[in-house]
């Protein structure tokens, strides 16, 4: 057994420096000569610019310079685009409104940038926009989802007529059809998948620098993707080559998807730096992050399912709208489509779904992935249907699930939404969940609540998520503009230590210490002489980033096949010194040794023989340092079941989370503490949107009213409980390493969970996202 | 933020000297009200003049009658004080977090006014009287309006008096995401009778003189059954409707005089 490999809770490395104040995050970072940046945005939700004076804004004390939108154009900036198209209804693909950096001929939702004022101070820089102005022609605006493709509504682009980006269907309708048409018994619900702001705590912020010597941009910004923001700004908006662009995301407070995008501030920042040849600083203020940060989730779906006379499902039929925002963010298109309708068979042998989806553009800001991206929408979706079945079937929520799993033994299974679930034992996570959560002795405790005034109910949600992403040829073939592969490189230095560039950004997820037990188990060396480092194009080889749950099941395995490439060239090093065959040397803990003899060579000595050479094998190049690239082969299908038990106050419909029991496969666990973090996390993510969380805007004015956290409502320690949390692993095929992914587990599992949970408890059939006080309250005055 | 001056005051004349010696001053308490506003560009005062080094306006000394406390305590030196009664202790203690309740002043609070504040509520259900450096002003006189006091320009709270009361206690609904009161209703048996003071509800804390006039007749939670509060004039926003409101208005004072005994 290797000390802190594999399974051992090893305290965070990175956490000495974040919890003593010596993180070092976008906006720590100063250059000589820097200036500062700041955005006027557009206080109307829709208005025609007609024009834009910035003469008065450009002779204002210390501004140093002012651009709009035509700026940008006339040196060739290309706009930001969408990286993903998908084909629709009648192989029509995506609508794809262009959108400038700057917005040039209309503001299409609160907030859309207009022009930038760079200044010496950032107050010159905000006093400088207040001189600016602008000649808007307010037009009326359309926020709501079900809303956008209404006859009448405003219309955003001209491209997208009735607002409408994308009309997309999956699955065999007829089938469908039929199946409904002789079923025994059909359930049915109406929901709303609210719209979530992510909020990390770390706002974003970009520190453009060029250095008019070498002709090379550095960008500092906060990104989960450094080298995917490197290829966009390059290929799509003209910004710089990649081989004279670097792009650092240094520590990152946090992404939960909102950080894998490319936005306006950020070329901005790149672009200007080189224009004005001075560095360029932009860090958002909270307000800036409520308006312009992509936004999440935002569906509007009826979702039905058709049953024979035993509650068997026999199909599945789903009408949806998504909520795109006024622009298409990077993968704005790919996420209610792909990453929602595939998982949308859950953890069931529903034989025929059927999905109609259309994305609509509103006077918003742009909606795109964010922590679980379309699986808690499909999840939520589908868990609140089989509760609803369950209801009109008056079968136990339990049993319900458990006559419909696909069984342990039909593994790998085909679901009928294109996705192949290599792994999972979904009976087995139900029961332990069941157990661990005393489901057997509710009633009585539902009883004694009565005693006290107060409704008490459970709930149940048995999830499933694709991680790992992705198969490049898979998701090529869908419409995805990029690889998903992950790459890594392990590098012995002379001396022992190792360093490992992943490709992977870790922001807040504990790479670096779990990324390194990862090359202690494999290679042996003790963990405190392995370094990771990740978030700098010009210090690792080209990666993909963190999203998806991917970094572990891809850039993990990518760090393990360098790793076992050091061990195949390390075993001829060792069998050249140690005078034996190289098939004759095992590797094991470290050490290379003969079989069947004590003749042995630790890998730091095969390490400094590979860097000084002098009694070296024929034929083999110096150096210990090698390069892997990983495409998996399948996602990874992390699922299992979660049990929320609620407390409600009739009288004011507040409620209490009494008991929270989750159970997970993740499969193998590498750092199981950081898994449990992990967990938690998500669980406040979902919890929040279960019951606080929800963004609004005005329906008249399309002005943002949660606009700060004084009306938008965060999770706090108060409003969870302490969680249960529990594993029950599977091994899945197709990963080497035996691990799926945990990062969004909590963000999907716990939102049907927590609505159940309500619904149960004032035995009503549907409450809409955030349960709060008064939707719980009128609720439960309705039910009596 | 905009520019402006900064003053910080040795004493109450000073401050009132440097007030009137400004274009368009403001003083600053713990600026938890303030300075969010300044930073959001949302006032542009030429001068701010900083009340916290003027000893005379914090602490707070009880007497038989009741307890006197300096415009300038902050919430959590309120909440802490054996000096001050349980209920009004439970009123400071559930303003905020602890940095705003060991930044945030009781002048600060009262004299902003936000139609979500709780003291507003203590001091109309204690018939507390405030003391400026011009009079005194009781609780009833000074809470105008939304976000409106008796205060006249230059006027500086030094402290405010609350007399004993035989029962009083303060139930809070906060709203969720900031935690002010959607609704919080102090009752107290006071010298001068029965006091309900609703704060959250409407535009300005104000009293209720139904629910009054029901526990005058029966101290106890059941008196208040049955009374219900027209929705008309109460405030609506997301979180909460004025029908929720209305409802939430009878529950917490029945919960406020439970807790009071
Ligand atoms: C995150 C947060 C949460 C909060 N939650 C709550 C809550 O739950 N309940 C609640 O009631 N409040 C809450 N507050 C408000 C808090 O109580 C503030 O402290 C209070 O509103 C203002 O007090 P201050 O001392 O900070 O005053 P400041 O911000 O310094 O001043 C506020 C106003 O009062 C004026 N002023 C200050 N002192 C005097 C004086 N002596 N005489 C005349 N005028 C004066 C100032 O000129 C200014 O106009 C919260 C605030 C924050 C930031």
């Amino acid at each position: 057994m290797v000390e802190n490999g594999i399974g051992a809770s090893l305290r965070r490395k990175e956490d000495n420096r974040f919890l003593t104040g010596k993180g070092n995050y976008t906006d720590d970072i100063n250059r000589p000569g820097q200036t500062h940046a700041y955005l006027l945005r557009s206080p109307h939700a829709h208005a025609t610019i007609n024009s834009i004076n910035i003469s008065a804004a450009n002779s204002a004390p210390g501004v140093v310079a002012v651009f709009v939108g035509q700026d940008l154009l006339d040196d060739a900036v290309g706009g930001l685009v969408c990286g993903a198209s998908v084909t629709g209804k009648g192989g029509e693909v995506n609508k794809a409104p262009p959108r400038n950096v700057l917005t040039i001929d209309k503001a299409r939702f609160v907030g859309d940038p207009i022009a930038v004022v760079i200044a010496e101070t950032l107050a010159q820089a905000k006093d400088g926009a207040e001189l600016i102005a602008v000649d808007y022609t307010e037009l009326p605006s359309v926020v709501s989802t079900s809303g956008a493709d209404q006859p009448g509504a405003p219309q955003l682009h001209e491209e997208c007529p009735d607002n409408v980006a994308l009309d997309w269907e999956l699955g065999d309708k007829a089938a469908v059809d039929a199946a409904f048409a002789s079923a025994a018994k059909t359930a049915s619900v109406r929901l709303i998948n609210n719209r979530m702001v992510t909020n990390p705590m770390e706002p974003r912020a970009a520190v453009g620098e060029y250095n008019s010597g070498t002709d090379e941009i550095t960008l500092y910004v906060t990104s989960q993707n450094p080298h995917v923001h490197r290829l966009v700004m390059s290929a799509f908006m003209n910004i710089a080559p990649e081989h004279k662009f670097r792009v650092v995301a240094p520590d990152v407070g946090g992404g939960f998807g909102s950080k894998i995008f490319t936005y306006n501030e950020e070329a901005i920042c790149a672009w200007a730096a080189k224009k004005i040849n001075r560095p360029v600083k932009w860090t958002a203020d909270r307000s800036e992050a409520f308006l312009c940060d992509a936004h999440g989730r935002d569906h509007v779906s009826t979702a039905e399912m058709a049953m024979d006379a035993d509650g068997k499902f026999l199909a599945m039929r789903v009408s949806s709208q998504a909520n795109m925002g006024a622009y298409l963010q990077l993968f704005s298109i790919a996420i209610p489509t792909l990453f929602h309708g595939f998982l949308l068979a859950g953890q069931y042998t529903t034989p025929a779904i059927y999905l109609e989806m259309r994305s609509v553009m509103t006077n918003t800001a742009p909606v795109d992935a964010a922590r679980g991206a379309g699986r808690p929408e499909a999840t939520y979706l589908l868990e609140r249907l089989v509760d609803v079945a369950a209801l009109e079937m008056g079968l136990d929520p339990a049993e319900i699930r458990r006559r419909n799993f696909i069984k342990a033994e039909q593994m790998p299974y085909q679901t009928p939404v294109v996705q192949c679930y290599d792994s999972g034992d979904y009976d087995a996570s139900l029961d332990k969940a069941l157990a661990n959560a005393d489901y057997d002795g509710f009633a009585a405790r539902r009883a004694e609540a009565k005693g006290r005034g107060k409704l008490r109910g459970i709930g149940l949600s048995a999830y499933i998520e694709a991680c790992g992403v992705a198969p490049s040829a898979a998701v090529g073939s869908l419409g995805v503009g990029v690889g998903l592969w992950e790459s890594a490189q392990v590098r012995f230095n002379p001396t022992g230590g190792v360093t490992v560039f992943t490709g992977t950004h870790s922001h807040g997820q504990g790479h670096e210490t779990a990324f390194a037990q990862l090359v202690t188990e494999r290679l042996g060396v003790p963990v405190e002489n392995v370094e990771v480092v990740h978030g700098d194009t010009d210090k690792g080889q080209f990666g993909m980033g963190t999203y998806g749950s991917r970094s572990l099941p891809v850039g993990g395995v990518a760090i393990a096949n360098a790793c076992d490439k050091i061990i195949a060239k390390g075993k001829k090093i060792a069998a050249h010194c140690l005078e034996a065959a190289e098939d004759d040397i095992d590797f094991a803990e470290g050490n290379f040794t003969v079989a069947g003899t004590d003749k042995t060579m630790n890998i730091a000595e095969v390490a400094f023989t590979a860097y000084v050479p002098h009694n070296y094998p024929e034929g083999v190049e110096p150096g210990l340092d090698e390069i892997a690239f990983f495409d998996p082969l399948n996602f990874s299908f992390p699922a299992g079941t979660h049990v929320c038990e609620v407390e409600v106050d009739p009288d004011t419909g507040t409620l209490e989370i009494v008991n929270y029991t989750a159970v997970d496969d993740f499969g193998v666990l590498v750092n199981p503490m950081i898994v449990e973090g992990q967990v938690h996390g998500g669980l406040a993510h979902g919890i929040g949107q279960a019951l606080l969380e929800g963004c609004v805007y005005d329906d008249d004015s399309g002005q943002l009213i949660t606009g700060s956290f004084q009306d938008y409502c965060m999770p706090r320690a108060d409003n969870l409980p302490s969680f249960n949390v529990d594993y029950s692993p599977t091994i899945p095929i197709h990963n080497p390493l035996g691990v799926k992914g945990c990062g969004e587990a909590g963000a999907i599992a716990a939102p049907p969970a927590v609505i159940n949970a309500i619904v149960n408890a004032l035995g009503i059939k549907h409450l809409d996202m955030p349960a709060t006080p008064e939707k719980v309250w009128r609720a439960a005055q309705a039910a009596g | 933020m905009y520019n402006f001056n900064f003053h910080a005051a040795s004493s109450l004349d000073d401050a009132v000297a440097k007030l009137g010696a400004a274009e368009d001053g403001t003083v600053m308490a713990g600026g938890q009200t303030l300075i969010p506003v300044l930073k959001q560009r949302l006032a542009n005062p030429t001068d701010v003049v900083d009340l916290s080094g003027i000893a005379e306006l914090s602490g707070i000394s009880a007497s038989g009658n009741g307890v006197t406390i300096g415009a300038m305590t902050t919430h959590a030196a309120v909440a802490n004080s054996s000096d001050v009664p349980a209920a009004l202790r439970a009123v400071a203690e559930g303003i905020g977090d602890p940095q705003v309740r060991n930044r945030g002043t009781l002048g600060g609070s009262i004299a902003n006014n936000d139609p979500a504040a709780d003291y507003p509520a203590a001091l109309l259900g204690l018939g507390a009287t405030i003391t400026t450096n011009q009079r005194e002003i009781a609780a009833d006189d000074f809470f105008t309006g939304l976000f409106e006091t008796a205060l006249t320009d230059g006027e500086i709270i030094k402290s405010v008096t609350f007399p004993n009361a035989t029962k009083a206690a303060y139930a809070k609904f906060p709203s969720p995401a900031s935690r002010y009161a959607m609704v919080g209703v102090f009752v107290a048996q006071a010298a001068d009778g029965v006091r309900v003071a609703v704060t959250g509800a409407t535009d300005c804390a104000h009293r209720g003189p139904k629910l009054e006039a029901a526990l005058s007749a029966n101290w106890s939670p059941d008196a208040l059954d049955g009374i219900t509060i027209p929705p008309d004039h109460l405030n609506s926003d997301i979180h909460g409707s004025a029908e929720y409101r209305a409802n939430l208005v009878i529950v917490m004072a029945k919960r406020a005089v439970a807790a009071a005994g």
